[in-house]
């Protein structure tokens, strides 16, 4: 059980900010999951999101399965980004941003008491559609940024080492091993979302929020990145926001598809397995998006 | 390299492909062993086990649109997956055919056949031989070794015809022997088919490197 509270505590303490053990399963579930348990990273119960008074996601529930690659696709402004930067407390962010409902990682609510955010969004990292890396930083200090901000006691030598390890996952080190003091802005599109994408898994997290990563980048670029996600996931769980449905189909394993309503709030309108959804979706919404039949 | 996840699902397909393909030449050769042998039981089996043939075609055909709605393949990478549906189909019903000479000869029941098996076994053999080499020349991309493949067609009809004529002798000369002519007729029948059907194999693997659907050789028959 990961404790989320500020003070730095021994892993694996089972102890959550309310001072109380928490076994698996005791936090409320309004629906029914999928997959046992253990299986899941995230459980998301009856979010809504507003900006100030409009509301942009309603009443939206899903699981989200350990270790594997979930998409969220709908047209333009049917809030999957919102949905997205509510399951690391980044909606908060932004001004009028607020939220009801109920997000887990693994069983512990992120907005318990006493929970800390910038930990939350160390866990549950995120990259962003246009690759960001610290402009003013080598590409050594962009992936260091996180292990130093996070105050962990490593010596220089450990901080290399982490560097090194998250270049390695991110499939870049062979590429910037002798770059390593050259700026992060001096690499290529493609390259500096890896970086970014190295920078988020230097800190060890357990999910990567990924909001249309690839957006931004050529279709090689674009295509690294996919082959990139699908090795991620031997370690890591993902969510990724796209409106690229061939991109969906191509990557993840489950999707979901939102929809907004005639209050322009987005709802959940179908999820399941991506196979499913792609050859034979239960719901006609569905059907009609992914054929392209709307409007 | 990209596409590491498509590439690797395309594999594995082609394995499945062969697996079917190996059934289909199993279930071939024992038809005409148990055909040889008079043995019922074994015949029994087959048409069984046909049942295990359909379904592993049904497995395909789901996994290839799968794929394909997820993959978005293209060029080659298209033709390959589609021609692996129609290969499926064309398996399935060697498969048949080599469970209808199971029933022919279940059929047959205590009946002594009319006359030595030589040129059904034969004939049998020929398409095992042409299904292999379809199917490899499917793994391989071998356009050549494809079109190789239709010389064995010739031969399998050359047969055929031997076959026909010498059990109509029979049925002529002697009219009690019809009934038994007949059943051997059709076994024949049913090899020709299956030999047709590796032609067929071995043209959608020229379609797939190609991108054209020639006939390669026209069968008589």
């Amino acid at each position: 059980m990961i404790d989320m509270r500020s003070k730095p505590q021994p892993r694996g303490s089972g102890v959550t900010p309310s001072g109380t053990a928490t076994p698996e399963g005791s936090f409320p579930a309004a629906g029914q999951a999928e997959a046992p348990l253990r299986d899941l990273s995230l459980t998301i119960r009856d979010v809504t999101a507003y900006y100030g008074k409009f509301r942009a996601i309603k009443s939206i529930s899903l699981d989200v399965e350990e270790r594997k690659v979930t998409a969220l696709i709908g047209p333009s402004g049917c809030g999957k980004s919102t949905l997205l930067r509510c399951m690391n407390r980044m909606h908060e962010e932004t001004p009028g941003g607020r939220m009801t409902g109920h997000v887990s990682l693994h069983g512990e609510d992120i907005h318990a008491a006493g929970v800390d955010p910038v930990v939350v969004r160390r866990r549950i990292g995120m990259v962003f559609q246009k690759p960001n890396p610290f402009p003013t930083m080598s590409v050594l200090d962009n992936v260091a940024a996180g292990i130093r901000l996070n105050r962990f006691w490593v010596s220089s030598a450990e901080v290399k080492d982490r560097v090194e390890k998250a270049l390695g996952q991110a499939a870049l080190w062979d590429e910037v091993k002798d770059k390593l003091n050259q700026p992060g802005t001096a690499l290529s599109g493609g390259q500096q979302q890896r970086l970014c994408i190295a920078r988020a898994l230097a800190v060890e997290p357990e999910v990567i929020l990924m909001d249309e990563p690839c957006s931004a980048l050529d279709p090689i670029a674009t295509l690294k990145i996919e082959d990139l996600m699908r090795e991620l996931t031997n370690n890591y769980t993902i969510v990724i926001v796209t409106h690229n449905m061939q991109q969906a189909a191509r990557v993840s394993d489950k999707t979901a598809f939102l929809m907004m309503d005639e209050d322009r709030a987005g709802f959940l309108v179908e999820y399941g397995e991506t196979k499913q959804l792609f050859t034979n979706p239960k719901e006609k919404r569905t059907e009609d998006y992914i054929t392209g039949r709307f409007g | 390299m990209t596409r590491v996840e498509f590439d690797k699902h395309l594999r594995e397909l082609k394995d499945e492909l062969l697996e079917m393909g190996s059934m289909v030449e199993k279930a071939i050769a024992r038809a005409v062993e148990a055909l040889k042998k008079r043995d019922t039981e074994m015949a029994r089996q087959i048409v069984e086990d046909d049942a295990k043939i359909n379904r592993k075609r049904f497995d395909i055909e789901e996994k290839c649109v799968e794929l394909i709605a997820t993959q978005q393949p293209l060029a080659r990478d298209l033709r390959q997956l589609v021609s692996i549906l129609y290969m499926t189909v064309d398996l399935e019903r060697m498969g048949d055919h080599a469970e209808g000479i199971a029933r022919i000869n279940i059929r047959m029941g205590d009946e002594p056949l009319l006359k030595p098996l030589i040129d059904i076994p034969r004939m049998a053999q020929l398409g095992i031989d042409m299904t292999h080499r379809a199917l490899q020349a499917f793994i391989d991309l071998d356009v050549e070794g494809a079109r190789a493949v239709s010389a064995s067609d010739d031969e399998v009809d050359a047969l055929y015809d031997q076959v026909y004529r010498e059990l109509l002798i029979y049925m002529i000369q002697d009219p009690r022997t019809i009934q038994r002519a007949t059943y051997l007729l059709w076994i024949a029948h049913d090899l020709e088919r299956i030999a047709d059907r590796a032609t067929n194999i071995a043209e959608r693997v020229v379609f797939t490197v190609t991108g054209k659907m020639d006939e390669i050789g026209v069968s008589k028959y």
